[in-house]
């Protein structure tokens, strides 16, 4: 497998402590937070709601629940920005400033709640993977009959550069981690878990180690295993390869080979949600890049606009800004507008300067690096190359349904080809023939 | 903050270095030991030739780029500057001043300009120049200058030449003391410039590697008067076979994309070069040899797809 080597932009925030943003006075809760159908609304404009309470209900098997972040008042339910697919139904919510709690924490004791129960309640609490794909969870917690899940992975890679969210999580929370882990094995049924983190967090390696010396994990078998700093490690099916030497076979699932692989987030929410009763409204995200005085690693309510995140951050007025993203660098989706809300995939907000402008788009001069970049054993260039020539024909017979759409293939190539936005428009092309 | 006037491009949002300028500009300055050596072996003459070489690629580039509604500053990407120095790295050292001038021409309208510029051209465009140059004016494109210090000013003959091969030593075809093309004699420069290429990853080792290993061991067993006994280490130090195979043969646009495709293509290299030393009728087949395999790279392309992710065994 082939992997990259980006500049980390870690430094910025590696070691900082969690901080709460202050209460947003507005929300926007996008009704499409993450893969699949859109949730439905079940309130209405006038209607006060409190922090935690359901605003907008799963809409099928595969769909999620809204939770409201803050306590108040509906104040519309419309098309709103939304920051990656630009445009979708939102319901907006005007905070009182109590954050007053619709659920009652602590703790059941999960000891005598079945399986259902545990998915039931990941599912009603609106829990999505918090990696990125933000695909609903609950799902990947009830796999087929048929497919036998021998092995959890839980991802602590964090191979994206600037963010250290995860990182952070991993350090403050270990137990509460290990406590995830413990219910998503039980509910899986697996014997073996392994947690994989990038070697540039040993502190949370060692951390999460002597974490399972202090929470009991009866007849699990729970490693923390250390993985190579390149990029993308985190990928799901990299970090597969890497921990067990399985490959997903184009097409299909990671549970078709035997394992599931959650984000860390994703298993401290689902403590969370089991322990605490408390439903996915916030999370942790990086707010880092050169325009900020302060990067920081946030606790932030979901739909809060992009703007607070990074006033809260003493955004540096004084330089030029060039580009916004929400995510990683390697996968962000760029912002056009700073009243975007966050959504419950955003790992990160980046603002960076103009010294992240690339050079003009030349041609390709065959160099190779892509291929030798690619993750996913592809050739991007001669994707890329079919693409821009209109010849979908050639660009579509080099596999571009099995790229991940990690960036490696842009990110090293010497020409500042769109590679990926290529490699997505074939896909487009060859998936409506 | 409070304009919203943000670029927005599709991810990555961040590079890594090295652009294609960088690059170009990178190989040159692995090229220029070389050239020094060259200059130094043979005189001012050299200079002259390597600078008319370079300056009329870059003319030519742009005129044809203003032709085509480019912009002409298109010509300072350093692909043009690199075409007119390798172009002149295979001339012989003394020539008319419109020599040089013509295979620049040909380099870059004929090879590079009319497939679509830089990136699209299927033949290496100094090989090509020089090979358009050395079937129109054979007798200017074979004759030799003696290094500077050698009692004859002309050389008859380069080392291999099958006259020339008995009167030279490995030390003075190492170090470039004897007749030759400006830049491929001195392959103790050569190496210097090879070492940073792979060093700083412009290159990896498949072509290079390959297309030498190749050489050397059919020289070796060929070579001689009897099966296994032919002298290799000559055939690697003469000639522009280090050059070609460094610097040449491991040119982006006109050599396979995949690994296994590269290994394909560097022992092609080998082969045909030892075929024509060995059995054809010109004493050197390094130029004609990567020409050749340049013209089936997308055949070698089509057959060495890389192995993707995930394929069902």
């Amino acid at each position: 497998m082939n992997f990259t080597h980006p500049n980390e932009f870690k430094e910025k925030t590696k070691g900082k402590k969690i901080e709460s943003l202050s209460l947003p006075s507005k929300v926007i809760l996008c009704l499409s937070q993450h893969t699949g159908a859109p949730a439905e609304p079940v309130v209405k404009v006038g209607d006060l709601v409190q922090t935690g309470t359901l605003v907008a209900q799963s809409n099928g098997f595969i769909s999620s629940a809204v939770h409201s972040s803050v306590s108040g008042k509906v104040v519309a339910i419309e098309d709103s920005i939304h920051p990656v697919i630009g445009s979708f139904k939102a319901i907006v919510i005007e905070s009182d400033g109590q954050d007053t709690k619709a659920f009652s924490g602590p703790i059941k004791d999960p000891a005598g709640l079945s399986k259902q129960d545990i998915i039931d309640m990941v599912k009603n609490a609106g829990i999505v993977g918090l990696g990125g794909a933000a695909f609903p969870t609950h799902v990947k917690m009830m796999p087929p009959k048929d497919k036998k899940i021998d092995t959890l992975i839980i991802n602590g890679a964090e191979c994206e550069p600037f963010l250290t969210c995860d990182h952070a999580l991993m350090l403050e929370k270990p137990k509460e981690i290990i406590m995830g882990v413990c219910l998503v094995a039980n509910v899986l049924g697996v014997k073996r878990v392994i947690i994989g983190v990038e070697e540039n967090k040993m502190d949370a390696i060692e951390d999460l180690g002597s974490a399972l010396f202090k929470v009991k994990h009866d007849g699990i078998d729970i490693k923390v295993k250390k993985l190579k700093t390149r990029y993308p490690q985190g990928g799901e099916k990299q970090l597969i390869k890497t921990l067990l030497g399985r490959e997903v076979p184009s097409g299909r699932l990671p549970m078709d080979i035997g394992c599931v692989v959650n984000n860390v987030q994703t298993i401290y929410s689902i403590y969370e949600a089991v322990y605490l009763g408390k439903p996915l409204y916030e999370r942790v995200m990086t707010v880092s890049g050169t325009l900020l005085k302060e990067p920081k690693n946030l606790m932030v309510r979901i739909g809060t606009p992009i703007r607070e995140l990074l006033r809260f951050c003493d955004f540096d007025d004084t330089k030029r800004a060039y580009k916004i993203v929400m995510g990683g660098p390697m996968t962000g989706v760029a912002q056009y507008s700073l009243d975007a809300p966050v959504i419950k995939g955003t790992s990160g907000i980046l603002a960076l300067d103009e010294s992240f402008k690339f050079g003009k788009e030349l041609d390709c001069i065959r160099c190779s690096r892509c291929i030798e970049a690619c993750p996913a054993g592809l050739m991007p260039c001669m994707i890329g190359i079919g693409a821009k020539n209109n010849r979908f024909d050639i660009a579509g017979a080099y596999d571009p349904l099995d790229c991940i759409e990690c960036g490696a293939c842009g990110y090293v190539c010497p020409s500042a080809i769109p590679l990926v936005q290529l490699i997505k428009l074939t896909k487009a092309k060859v998936r409506k023939n | 903050m409070s304009g919203n006037n943000f670029t927005v491009s599709p991810a990555p949002h961040i590079r890594s270095g090295l652009s294609t300028r960088a690059i170009m500009y990178l190989v040159i300055l692995a090229l220029l030991p070389s050239g020094v050596a060259g200059i130094y072996i043979y005189g001012f003459s050299s200079l002259r030739v390597i600078l008319i070489s370079m300056i009329s690629c870059v003319v030519f580039e742009a005129a044809f780029l203003k032709l085509r509604n480019r912009d002409p500053k298109i010509a300072l990407d350093g692909s043009a500057l690199l075409t007119g120095l390798l172009l002149a790295y295979n001339l012989p050292p003394e020539m008319p001043f419109w020599l040089p001038v013509v295979g620049g021409a040909v380099s870059i309208i004929l090879a590079k300009q009319i497939f679509g510029g830089l990136g699209h051209n299927i033949f290496n465009p100094a090989l090509v120049g020089r090979v358009f140059l050395q079937i129109s004016w054979p007798v200017y494109m074979t004759t030799w200058k003696n290094p500077r210090w050698a009692v004859d000013a002309v050389s008859t003959a380069t080392p291999l030449a099958k006259e020339g091969a008995p009167l030279f030593n490995y030390m003075d075809l190492f170090l470039g003391n004897h007749g030759g093309c400006i830049g491929e004699v001195c392959i103790l420069a050569l190496a210097v410039g090879a070492v940073f290429l792979l060093v700083m990853k412009i290159i990896s080792w498949h072509i290079p590697f390959t297309f030498i290993g190749t050489v050397m061991l059919l020289t070796w067993i060929f070579g001689g008067d009897s099966m296994f006994s032919g002298d290799f280490t000559f055939h690697l130090l003469s000639g522009g076979l280090v050059l070609g195979a460094f610097f040449m043969a491991t040119d982006y646009v006109t050599r396979p994309l995949t690994k296994k495709g590269k290994i394909i293509f560097g022992i092609g290299c080998g082969i045909m070069t030892v075929v024509i030393r060995l059995r054809g009728s010109y004493p050197e087949g390094v130029s004609y040899a990567i020409l050749f395999m340049n013209a089936v790279v997308p055949l070698i392309d089509r057959y060495t797809k890389t192995r993707k992710y995930g394929l069902q065994k």
